[in-house]
């Protein structure tokens, strides 16, 4: 993998960015540049921004891989050994990647993106796809949402991200995320500094968009790095549409316009994603370790490698009861008003009307 | 004895729903695996996230009715004949916190909304702490034994 023959490419785009005048938010479409001529700069109240993947142009070259790697290292967890003793010792087990650094064949601490492959016939035609993953960053994300610390977030320009100096590893994060993506390291993180025994064990570390590099008008480094300009970022709204053009032209199709009621991340693909997801090594999601692979044991770590699979939107049904939330203040002064309570309410306990 | 002079359902119906809230609010947090509770027989529940989550919104929805309910009959006819105690008055207030707080995390779950991440972390830990208070003001209020809200004028 000769990544640094890339280098020169990525750093010349991202002069040609700058040279552009986009700011932070600005349609850094390097695939599309009649949309980065639109005069977008420092307008990041223009939204949420969106990834398209062209998986007809990946090469599996895995320099995205290395990029993401070189471009995060700083933020990479740097654990206090030993780890302290957790109880239930037989429930509340240390996750240890920090001697595993170099796996890249799962999502790990210390990778947050590898390339899946997927091997299908469709159509009486051979395909061979490279599937660059990594969090999808979900419109509604269940991982921010659900977090009881307000540790993982998202921000208004479509990013989630996950506080390593908030998160109290306790990985409920990953264990609602349809696709399972944050990854946790023991040792590290606010928990060791509060009641390291009892509660919590770590920090979650996934995809973050190199915010550091956005927030400075650059391309996330797995972008910027790609030989085949296999990934575009912009405004949703417009890398919905792109992809959509490039579903058509490619007569594909296109994943992560309804899993989990939307995501920022855009796979669009000459094949049906039904038959990457059965071909691709996963051990997440429905009929995980069941089709494809083969049987496969489940890693005492946490699984790594994310599904394809149809995914409903989860919080759909809290959508639902939030209506409930706001009407019921207002139902109940209504019934008040209406006089309902004050019949039932006269009567004190063990009281007498006077 | 008189410790109530408003009806006990009330005070029956709001216990219950503070308590399964306080519960099903710390199962929140990932305690119902690491600590076995998912293996005690009728439990399991408490392991599944999702279903926890959305039965603390319906009891949340259950209170904000009773709450409102209340709220407006105080005004309308009780605040002649009732006065909040000093601890009354305490946990009215931090039980409005914690309402106001839910209603927050409410929103911000909603698809379409972002709030600025410290406004989130505010949220969380407001919503977290209160409940907390109020664990702490219902124990000093039952050790006085003066848990009622109010008394008569
Ligand atoms: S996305 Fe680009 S850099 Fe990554 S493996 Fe595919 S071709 Fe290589
Ligand atoms: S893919 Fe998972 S980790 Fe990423 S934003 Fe969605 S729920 Fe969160
Ligand atoms: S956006 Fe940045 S953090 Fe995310 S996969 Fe790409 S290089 Fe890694």
């Amino acid at each position: 993998m000769s990544e640094k023959k890339y280098r020169a490419k990525a750093v010349s785009r991202r002069g040609f960015l700058k040279a552009l005048g986009v700011g932070s938010a600005g349609a850094l479409i390097p695939a599309a540049p009649t949309l980065a001529a639109q005069e977008r700069a420092g307008a990041p109240s223009d939204g949420e921004l969106a990834t398209l993947l062209d998986l007809s142009k990946c090469i599996g070259c895995g320099a995205c891989v290395e990029a993401c790697r070189e471009s995060n290292s700083a933020k990479f967890p740097e654990p206090v050994k030993p780890f302290p003793d957790m109880l239930p010792s037989r429930r509340a087990k240390p996750e240890d990647w920090s001697d595993m650094r170099d796996v890249d064949d799962r999502l790990t601490p210390y990778n947050w993106l590898f390339l899946q492959n997927a091997v299908v016939e469709y159509e009486g035609k051979p395909y061979a796809i490279n599937i660059p993953r990594r969090c999808m960053h979900c419109q509604n994300p269940p991982c921010a949402n659900m977090c009881p610390f307000g540790a993982a977030n998202k921000q208004v320009n479509g990013l989630t991200r996950i506080s390593p100096g908030l998160c109290m590893g306790g990985a409920k994060c990953r264990a609602v995320c349809p696709w399972h993506i944050p990854q946790r390291q023991s040792g590290v993180g606010l928990y060791r500094h509060l009641m390291p025994r009892l509660a919590g064990n770590g920090v979650m570390y996934k995809c973050d968009r190199c915010h550091q590099l956005l927030d400075q008008g650059e391309l996330p480094a797995c972008i910027a790095v790609c030989p085949e300009d296999v990934q575009t970022i912009g405004p949703r709204h417009e890398i919905v549409a792109r992809a959509k053009e490039l579903a058509r032209e490619m007569n594909g199709f296109i994943y992560g316009l309804e899993e989990n009621g939307g995501t920022n991340t855009l796979y669009v693909s000459p094949v049906p994603f039904e038959l990457i997801d059965r071909a691709i090594d996963k051990d997440s999601g429905p009929g995980a370790n069941k089709a494809g692979k083969g049987k496969r044991k489940r890693t005492p770590l946490g699984p790594g490698k994310p599904h394809m699979g149809p995914v409903k939107d989860v919080m759909a049904d809290e959508t639902n009861l939030a209506a409930a939330a706001f009407i019921a203040p207002v139902a109940g002064i209504a019934a008040g008003v209406l006089g309902l309570g004050s019949k039932l309410l006269s009567k004190g306990e063990g009281d007498h009307e006077d | 004895m008189r410790t109530r002079p408003y009806p006990a359902w009330i005070s029956r119906l709001f216990i219950l729903l503070v308590a399964a809230l306080t519960f099903t609010g710390f199962m929140q947090m990932p305690l119902a695996k690491r600590y076995a509770l998912t293996t005690v027989p009728g439990m399991a529940w408490t392991g599944d996230f999702f279903l926890v989550h959305k039965i603390h919104y319906v009891l949340g929805v259950a209170l904000l009715f009773l709450v409102a309910l209340v709220a407006v009959n105080w005004i309308k006819s009780w605040k002649n004949t009732l006065a909040l105690t000093g601890l009354g008055l305490a946990r009215a207030g931090v039980v409005f916190g914690l309402v106001v707080s839910g209603l927050l995390r409410v929103y911000r779950n909603l698809p379409g909304v972002t709030l600025d991440p410290a406004a989130i972390l505010a949220i969380e830990w407001v919503h977290l702490t209160l409940v907390m208070v109020l664990g702490v003001l219902a124990l000093v209020a039952i050790i006085r034994k003066s848990s009622a809200y109010a008394v008569r004028r």
